[in-house]
């Protein structure tokens, strides 16, 4: 028999208590995926992050938030709407072009440059979680960007409204519009910008790369713009992510982007195309940057 | 239970570059020396213990599991640290191992309590909250250690965990992984070309050449066998050879050491007797332990080029 008795170790003595073996939870995929997900969305704003990587973002929203309270601020005493909530985002797009140039090398250039993948695919995170993990953050981020100052906008309508609830009522049924705007926005500048990013480790070459893209594009547009053809000026928005974008926003949200004071781009019946065409960029930048997630860092 | 075992283990690139040809080796628990020349598929063989490669042929079993079809269950258990750069410079490592304590699935908090411990373990405790950019070598292969060891894994993989480090940086390394291995209680593997430097802390060597495997034993096995007595004598060196030799005893003549293979103690009486007999000045009489670096220093040389 044993005789053995634990003693109470007595207070306020220092142990050495040695390595701990960890017996509690590990958690599934979810949590993990999740967790990248907020470090990620964190990284976008610079949380977590030096002073020096929080300068460009907040630049931005600071930008944006200005912008948002004007608007508010004249509607508030002259009574006049300048832009629409969709307006808005649409105004705001070249910002966001800026800001994913900045935030998709942060969050996967970076990994590539300091090697740190390896340690990320030797844990149980699939490769396709890393992938979409970045690209739900980015594409958050970005939404964020446009729809948080549409929700300043809207405060400040509720709040000055003379028409009651009724008036909010209204008014929230523009915003959704909007908000919605802005997630496309959001969708498909953060996957062109997050495939082009995971190509180089380079953050000054991935910036540069997703600034051309969506710049370089352009002028492919202006030109199709003024060929005799109607029916190449109606498409001619398919040749550049903006263009398709507003494209897509005119076919869905006519009333509330195409005003008497912006006309909105020109897509005739071609709308369903726009749309197609927006949903088949996201799915080739999707499949094309789970592609190169398969591949990387494995040898 | 096996740690790691392996059956007709291939791994080609491209159907040309032969990384692993036909490696079947079984390893128990405790600390493994991986051992072999620069690419002589060491670190391919750890990325198929990781399922991070798939074999072309044969298998392997990590833990009693499947690598290629039970990765997360097999990378859940395993720590890993690579041989190359690996860390962010910009993060402190108190966060950085944190981060990665949470990709491994422990819940925020009990990420950040491991990620401090096991940076304490490894002798980083003081300046865990500065940033890794700053950090010495020896500091950053410190952090890497620390973050395969944050989740509390049942097997280390360390590629070349020693690279880079000044000596004194080395002997705490491998004092460390030691350490691991003894108090800890789980389980490494570390891949090096050096072998006079996992031989002083492993059970267990796996030697591989060329993608295939050289020997594989316990470390006693490999030196025990080995012992050799050196004779040295001032003068006469010649006259003691030819006796020695006419005693059946099989010399070698190692510049002005003569070395006899240890039988047993007989052998001592055998040459204290010649060196008497002859009258000749004997200045050193030793046992000399082989090192397992000799055993396979040709076949390790031929594969340099």
């Amino acid at each position: 028999m044993s005789t053995e008795t634990t003693t109470p170790a007595p207070a306020g003595v220092i142990h050495d208590i040695g390595y701990q073996r960890y017996a509690g939870a590990r958690l599934g995929r979810r949590y993990v995926a999740g967790s990248l997900y907020v470090h990620g969305l964190r990284t976008a704003f610079g949380f977590g992050r030096s002073a020096k990587a929080k300068i460009f973002p907040w630049l931005i929203v600071a930008i944006v938030a200005v912008v948002a309270a004007g608007l508010a601020a004249v509607r508030s005493q002259i009574g006049q709407v300048v832009l629409t909530y969709a307006q808005f985002a649409d105004a705001m797009s070249w910002l966001v072009i800026f800001f994913v140039a900045v935030v998709a090398p942060e969050l996967v250039s970076r990994d590539l440059r300091s090697g740190v993948l390896p340690l990320y695919f030797s844990r149980p995170l699939r490769r396709a979680d890393y992938a979409l993990a970045k690209l739900a953050a980015l594409v958050t981020a970005a939404w964020l960007l446009l729809g948080a100052p549409q929700l300043l906008m809207f405060a400040g309508a509720a709040f000055t409204t003379d028409k009651g609830m009724g008036g909010v009522w209204d008014e929230l049924l523009d915003l959704l519009p909007g908000l919605a705007y802005a997630a496309i926005w959001a969708l498909v500048f953060a996957s062109v910008a997050l495939l082009v990013a995971s190509l180089t480790g380079k953050r000054a070459f991935a910036a540069g790369g997703i600034v051309a893209v969506f710049l370089m594009t352009t002028p492919i547009v202006g030109v199709l713009m003024v060929m005799p053809s109607t029916t190449v000026n109606r498409l001619a928005g398919l040749a550049s992510p903006s263009s398709l974008v507003q494209g897509v926003g005119v076919w869905l949200f006519e009333e509330w982007l195409v005003t008497d004071t912006a006309a909105g781009i020109g897509i005739g019946r071609f709308g369903p195309v726009y749309g197609a065409a927006a949903l088949l960029l996201i799915a080739a930048c999707v499949g094309l940057l789970l592609a190169r997630y398969r591949k990387v860092a494995s040898a | 239970m096996t740690l790691i075992a392996t059956q007709s283990l291939t791994k080609t690139y491209g159907g040309r570059v032969t990384a692993l040809s036909d490696l079947t080796v079984t390893v128990e628990p405790g600390v493994v020396g991986l051992v072999g020349a620069n690419g002589a598929g060491k670190s391919t063989f750890i990325k198929i213990l990781l399922g991070l490669l798939a074999p072309t042929r044969g298998r392997a079993s990590v833990l009693g599991l499947d690598p290629t079809t039970d990765a997360a269950a097999v990378r859940a258990r395993v720590g890993y640290m690579p041989e190359h750069d690996c860390l962010p410079p910009d993060l402190s490592a108190a966060e950085f191992v944190t981060h990665l304590g949470r990709m491994s699935g422990l819940p925020k908090t009990v990420a950040r309590e491991r990620a401090s411990e096991a940076l304490r373990h490894v002798g980083l405790y003081e300046e865990r909250y500065r940033q890794i950019g700053g950090y010495s070598t020896g500091m950053k292969q410190r952090v890497k250690l620390a973050q395969a060891l944050v989740h509390d894994p049942d097997l280390l993989l360390l590629d070349e965990p020693t690279n880079g480090l000044d000596p004194a940086g080395r002997d705490a390394m491998l004092a460390l992984i030691q350490r691991i291995g003894a108090e800890f209680g789980i389980s490494v593997v570390v891949c090096s070309h050096l072998l006079g430097e996992v031989e002083r802390i492993c059970d267990a060597l796996v030697a591989i050449d060329g993608g295939r495997l050289l020997r594989s034993d316990h470390i006693s096995a490999m030196t025990s066998a080995t012992d050799v007595l050196a004779v040295e004598v001032s003068e006469g060196i010649d006259q003691l050879a030819a006796r020695l030799t006419e005693l059946a005893l099989p010399v070698r003549r190692d510049g002005r050491l003569l070395l006899v293979p240890l039988a047993d103690d007989q052998t001592y009486d055998s040459i204290l007797r010649a060196v008497a007999e002859l009258d000749l000045p004997l200045h050193r009489l030793d046992q000399r332990r082989h090192r397992v670096a000799e055993l396979f220093a040709p076949r390790e040389t031929a594969s340099v080029h």
